[in-house]
This record gives structure tokens, sequence and C-alpha cells, in this order.
């Protein structure tokens, strides 16, 4: 059923009560074309851009817990595509450019809001950093100014513009900004299975069939099912995937950690972002104040950030918006993120025959979600990496040319 | 968090050490002779085991030695540490 005016006045007369699923539950097939590996918004993106774009049926995504349960709804939906380097803004670019059609597209709306997102630069290195990548921003069509301190204050007048942290400019992105994070799986998830994507949640692969360096299927907690293609989307586990499959990946996992604080009124239009003391702050359109912590510096599944992160975090975040000191957070939690050694992801082939991963996103895979699905997709769809993908290959880090943008762009993806 | 038995100092918590990631990663003996794919597996390939991990810390807000450390890394439970140059301990991986 589409989502439009005329149907929200068409339910309300039966209360609401007669909706249909947004998506259904069918049973795992015994076999098909392609089967996407991880439930999330890359995953559900990369069968949506599959049945879509290229027109292909009999996909199947393979969700080991819940939709918008996994990394999807544990982010801080942040979303810009400022990057330095010229792969990567082409990537993050193209993702911004489908985020701002994505609503009407999948007819759901991902509550995509181009609020705004400042860079702040403390201290003279940060301006030349921040100017350098603005500069860089211009030549590759990516919208960047390059603020002074009497224009951040006047946009966010209650920052503290003198203190421990004192503000000298921000590097400004018009075009990034939000989105309701478990929206874009949700939506994603319900406009492929329109286009015939089976959704099979509660489903956790186990082991991954191979015969002669070929993928033919998958051993699965609803048992086994075999596949011409596999993608792996998996998020925080992609080591333990790539290690059924017998490979290794230049991955470490590590806890990232976010936290929200009570509903209050409208008070922070933007996103606010400070690699230098690594606060990154915006408020849900639900009034929580949305924040984000650092990674754990040391590989855990656990699912959990430490206690330190976290007053590593409110520090600096109170020193910059003392207005905050009074507010209570009320929830935290942990995603596990896979970081590779240049903060690039890992878009491409495997050694193995027909099993292509995309993965090692770190720690700011959500921003990059439409665009990480729609190049994934026609990298599975063609056997062959796209343009996009190319230079995010595993084989980057034996010729050695990485996409740095771990130096670039410092911590806060 | 957690607490960490420095080999030197004894129980000291977490936030007194780094991690510096996997242990027992061996530099090729000859750098010049090994090829691309080789030197990329030594640099950059790590076996990020859900499961026990082994692996090196330093207590820079101690004794700034360094050690190894061989932990759960789904319960984050420290199963033993041991200086560096120690034997690596049974893998119980497999």
């Amino acid at each position: 059923m589409k989502y439009s005016l005329l149907n929200l006045v068409r339910n309300s007369f039966s209360y609401h009560e007669n909706w249909q699923e947004a998506w259904s539950s069918p049973e795992l097939k015994k076999e098909y074309d392609i089967i996407i590996v991880g439930g999330g918004g890359h995953g559900l993106g990369t069968a949506y851009y599959l049945a879509k774009e290229f027109g292909l049926k009999n996909i199947a995504v393979l969700e080991k817990g819940w939709i918008g349960g996994g990394n999807t709804g544990r982010n801080t939906t942040i979303i810009r595509s400022n990057y330095l380097w010229d792969e990567s803004a082409a990537l993050y670019n193209h993702a911004v450019n489908l985020w701002e059609g994505l609503s009407s597209e999948l007819n759901y709306n991902v509550m995509f809001s181009q609020r705004g997102l400042f860079h702040l630069a403390h201290t003279v290195h940060d301006m030349q950093e921040i100017t350098r990548r603005g500069y860089s921003n211009h030549l590759n069509g990516i919208d960047a100014e390059i603020l002074d301190k009497e224009q951040v204050l006047k946009k966010i007048p209650y920052i503290n513009g003198d203190g421990r942290y004192p503000i000298m400019g921000a590097l400004l992105q018009r075009r990034g900004g939000t989105a309701r994070h478990d929206a874009v799986a949700w939506g994603y998830a319900r406009a492929a299975e329109n286009l015939g994507v089976d959704i099979i949640q509660n489903c956790e692969v186990k082991g991954i069939n191979i015969t002669n360096g070929t993928v033919t299927g998958l051993e699965t907690t609803r048992g086994s099912v075999k596949a011409k293609k596999v993608g792996l989307v998996p998020a925080g586990h992609s080591s333990v995937l790539a290690n059924m499959a017998g490979f290794h990946l230049p991955i470490n996992s590590v806890p990232l950690q976010a936290l929200v604080s009570e509903p209050i009124k409208p008070i922070l239009d933007c996103v606010i972002m400070s690699n230098a003391v690594h606060v990154y702050v915006s408020q849900s359109d639900k009034g929580e104040i949305v924040v984000g912590a650092g990674s754990d510096a040391y590989n855990s599944y656990s699912q959990r950030g430490s206690f330190d992160m976290i007053e590593h975090i409110m520090g600096p975040l109170v020193e910059l918006f003392p207005i905050f000191s009074r507010l209570k957070m009320l929830r935290q939690w942990g995603g596990i993120v896979d970081v590779t050694p240049d903060r690039s992801p890992i878009i491409g082939k495997t050694p193995i025959e027909n099993l292509f991963i995309n993965c090692g996103w770190g720690t700011g895979g959500f921003k990059a979600t439409p665009g990480s699905a729609h190049t994934f997709a026609e990298t599975v769809a063609t056997g062959e990496p796209s343009k996009m993908a190319a230079p995010f290959s595993i084989d980057r880090h034996y010729s050695g040319a990485l996409v740095d943008e771990a130096a670039a762009a410092a911590v806060a993806h | 968090m957690f607490v960490i038995k420095c080999p030197y100092c004894g129980e000291r918590d977490q936030t007194e050490f780094s991690c510096h990631g996997e242990s027992h990663i061996a530099r090729p003996e000859n750098p010049n002779e090994v090829n691309d794919k080789e030197w990329g597996e030594y640099l950059f390939f790590r076996s990020n085991p859900k499961g026990m991990h082994y692996e090196r810390w330093t207590h820079d807000h101690g004794c700034r030695q360094w050690f190894n450390v061989k932990r759960h890394t789904v319960t984050d439970k420290i199963i033993q540490t041991y200086t560096m140059g120690e034997e690596k301990p049974e893998d119980d991986n497999v």
C-alpha cells in the first residue's frame, strides 16, 4: 500500500488498524540468485538497487537479528560528504545526492534534514586543515564554506567561543545534516520487498560453502541455502564472516558508543563536530541531544563502550556548550565498528569467486548508506568493481594505494 | 573499562594503559625479499577474532613497559598477562 495523504485519510476511517505490514517474514527458500548477508541500511539498500536498477530477481537479505537492530539503529545519524580525497568525496557525495531524493524514491519518510554541519576549528592547525579540506571540496563540487569565529557565534550564540577550546572558525557544509536512522532501514526493507526481495530476519550465517574457490551457498540457523552470488555487508562482523570463507581482512573491530539526553525544546538547529576534542552533537526531531563518543582503542565485540570514553566526550561537550551541563543523559549504547588502517571502507571482490564484500566503514558508515548500497549493487550485479568502488578494493592494502582519510579527517567521521 | 594486571606494577585501571593491537606478528626477516602481498599481510591484515585475542599493551601512566594480554573480545575478560618475549599461551580459539 502506497503511503500517501489519500491513504492516510482512507485508513483513518478504520482507526489505522488495517495498514499492511511494511515487510513480511517469508520462509527461507532453498536457492537464490543473490544473497546479501546483513540487513542493515547498506545491505537492504544493496538488495533494493539490485532489484530496481539492475532488474534482478530472486534476491534474499539475511539478517541475524531484526531490521534496524544493528549499527543502522546505533549511530548518531549524521550525514555529510566533505571528505578530503577525491575517491571518498565521490563516494560520499554520491550518497548525499541520493539522500536528497530518498524519501520520495522509497515512498518512506527518512526525515532527511539538511540542517547544515559545522566542523569547528580551535587552533591554527585546525584552521589550516579545514581550509585545505574546504578547497579540496570546492574542486570536487562539494559545498563548503569556511567561516570565521564571528560567523560561528552568530549562528550558535550560546557556544563558548573563548573557553578551554576557543573557536577560531568552522567548515560548514550546508547540504549536510541528519536522517532518521531506523526509517532508512525500514524504508529500504519495504521498498526492496515491494520489488520481490525476501527479507529473512533472525537468520544468522554459520558457514560459507565454497567449491573450487567459488561460493555455492550458505549454512544458516534456518538451514542451508544455495546462492549463485553472495554479498557480505556485515558491519561489525566482517572478520567473522571472512574467517568462515577462509580469508583475512585488514580490519579491527572496536566498540563505538553514543548517548542521548532527555528531550528538550529546540535549541540546536545544526550539527556540530569538533575533531580536535572529539565532540559531535545534534538535536533529534524528538528533542533529544544526540552525542557521539569516541571508539575504544582496543578490539572488542562486546557492544558496550567504556565509561571513561563517556567522560572523555562529556567534558569537552560541556566546555563548548555550558548550557548543556544540566542535561540528563537518558540512554547510552554501543555498536561494533570495523576499522580499516586508512579509515576508508572496503568494497569489492574477495579471494573467493562470486563472493563480494562491503565492509570496514568504521565510525562513519551511516552517512554513506545510499551511495554504498548503490555502488555495491553495481559491483555485485556486474561481477566487477564499479568505478566508484574500485579504489576501495582489499588489494589497496597490498599495492599501498590507501585512501588515507584517517589523517585527513581526524577521528570523527 | 576493566582492570589490567601489569606484570610489573600489579592491578591498575585500564585507563592507565593503551592497547597497540595484535601480538605475535613477526616482521619478515628479509623485507627486501618478500612480495607486496606478504608485506601487506604483515602490515595490515589481522585475525580480529570474536573470541580470544592476544594483544600488546603499554602501561603509559605507570612503568611505561610493554607487555602482552590474552583477553576475550566478547566478554572483555582478561585471561592472562605476560611479558614481552614470553611464549604465546595456548590458543583457545580453535
